[in-house]
């Protein structure tokens, strides 16, 4: 019969995702990839391979991309989080982030399965004001797989994203 | 790939950190960034009954540079590293070792002291201190002291590190006028475990003479090794592509990388002895260069 958990293997964690609070008691053997998905029901966060390869589970911590299948749920106590559902806070119903926007209009994707982790790896490079080469956003997103697309689409969308972001156009398009 | 239970235990200084070590010995693990760790724990090839996570020890974390030397907190993420313009300044090998360290989403929660005490034979940054002659402080409730790179790395997986001891701070000596580096590495894939590679510092004097080389090698065999033989060879005349090829051919005479199913130990092997070759000749090239540029700069200055 399996042990019961002792005391010091438990924890209360608290964190916000994309601004809201959360909190559970749970083992602190559960990664942050379960917290998100089980814990917080966001299920956004995809869980590939479980050992930091694939990046499906890449969110943001404190605004850095980082894995969270290798994270514990404790390490993230007190921080904040990002997750894809959080692109698209505070736009209308139906209305996408300018990185998912690109990302559709480029095919940066089929399945889908990979893009939530692409998405979240990707999202600083709109901020970064420096010119970036194609290798530098290669460079990007060399730490996320995408086993349907091939990567030339999520470059051209990532630039595309980045065109729009920096440059707003002067007249929007006619409907 | 759930990790096994564990007590977790979250010190908020060293002192707490250490007698947490103390008390639990082979039963407990420091975690540091975790992503070594992790995977093993998810795999549940490693299931120690306590982790001590040292994340939450603000005071572990920064860089900076004492009476020429630099000091990196353990806790120092790898892309802080990375970006340091104080280590691209004075220790450019670093900043080009980290380029090849897994993905930018590992280098951000990785550590640079994690690293080290992982002390992986395929991973870059052993490599590079051990190249740069670094000093590796390591501290216990018994009290500190401080480990040449040389005598740190034991083999495969294992360092000179006690279950009691943890590694506090890296020190890296200046290296002279004149130096130039380059980091050479092989992988599958960018980021990939290296299959071969090498670090290089040379310094030239005034007139291109090699007067101090630097040979450390990647995936060579069961820890970072410095090749002493090869460097004495490049030392006294001005490396040309003869010198760096038979110093490459020394350096890697007597390694023996084993075979897995990406390549064979003799495959590595001769990738190894390339990639010292390329090294050499890129780190040389660069220190000519410096000469040059320090001349020109002393000209205009005079004129």
């Amino acid at each position: 019969m399996e042990r019961a958990v002792a005391d010091d293997e438990r924890r209360r964690v608290e964190v916000e995702i994309n601004g809201e609070s959360y909190s559970a008691d749970v083992e602190t053997r559960l990664l942050l990839s379960d917290f998100i998905r089980h814990e917080a029901g966001l299920t956004g966060t995809h869980v590939g391979c479980e050992h930091g390869v694939c990046g499906a589970c890449t969110v943001q911590l404190d605004g850095e991309p980082v894995r969270s299948c290798l994270l514990f749920a404790v390490q993230a106590h007190g921080r904040s989080l990002r997750t894809v559902e959080g692109m698209t806070d505070g736009l209308a119903d139906g209305e996408l982030h300018p990185l998912q926007q690109a990302f559709h209009e480029k095919h940066g994707l089929q399945c889908g399965f990979c893009t939530p982790g692409f998405l979240m790896s990707l999202e600083p490079l709109l901020l970064d004001e420096r010119e970036l080469s194609d290798r530098e956003i290669r460079e990007a997103l060399a730490g996320n797989l995408c086993r349907c697309t091939g990567y030339q689409n999520i470059v051209e969308a990532v630039k595309l994203a980045r065109e729009r972001v920096r440059e707003p156009a002067e007249t929007p398009p006619s409907p | 790939m759930k990790p096994p239970r564990f007590a977790y235990h979250d010190p908020r200084s060293l002192d707490e950190a250490l007698a947490l070590l103390a008390e639990h010995g082979d039963d407990g693990k420091a975690l540091a960034g975790g992503q070594s760790l992790v995977p093993l724990l998810n795999f549940r090839l490693a299931q120690p009954e306590h982790l001590i996570d040292l994340n939450r020890i603000g005071a572990l974390a920064g860089i900076t540079r004492r009476a020429g030397r630099l000091h990196i907190g353990t806790m120092t993420r790898q892309s802080t590293l990375e970006h340091s313009a104080l280590v691209r300044d004075g220790w450019p090998l670093l900043t080009e070792a980290l380029t090849y360290v897994a993905h930018a989403q590992i280098r951000n929660r990785g550590t640079v002291g994690g690293s080290v005490a992982h002390a992986d034979p395929a991973a870059e940054l052993p490599v590079a201190f051990n190249a740069l002659d670094a000093r590796f402080r390591v501290a216990s409730r018994r009290g500190e002291r401080t480990v040449a790179a040389a005598d740190f790395f034991v083999t495969h997986l294992t360092t000179a590190l006690e279950a009691d001891e943890a590694l506090v701070e890296i020190e890296v000596p200046p290296t002279p006028a004149g130096t130039g580096h380059a980091f050479t590495e092989y992988a599958r894939r960018h980021g990939d475990f290296a299959l071969g590679g090498a670090a290089a510092l040379v310094t030239v004097d005034e007139s291109g003479t090699c007067t101090r080389a630097a040979l450390a090698l990647l995936a060579a065999g069961p820890t970072p090794a410095r090749a002493p033989e090869a460097e004495r060879a490049l030392v006294g005349a001005g490396v040309d592509a003869q010198a760096a090829t038979e110093a490459a051919a020394r350096a890697t005479a007597e390694i023996h990388p084993t075979g897995d199913i990406h390549g064979s130990g003799e495959y590595r092997r001769d990738l190894v002895e390339v990639m010292v070759r390329r090294a050499i000749e890129l780190a040389n090239e660069r220190a000519v260069s410096t000469r040059e540029a320090g001349r020109s700069a002393n000209g205009a200055s005079g004129g």
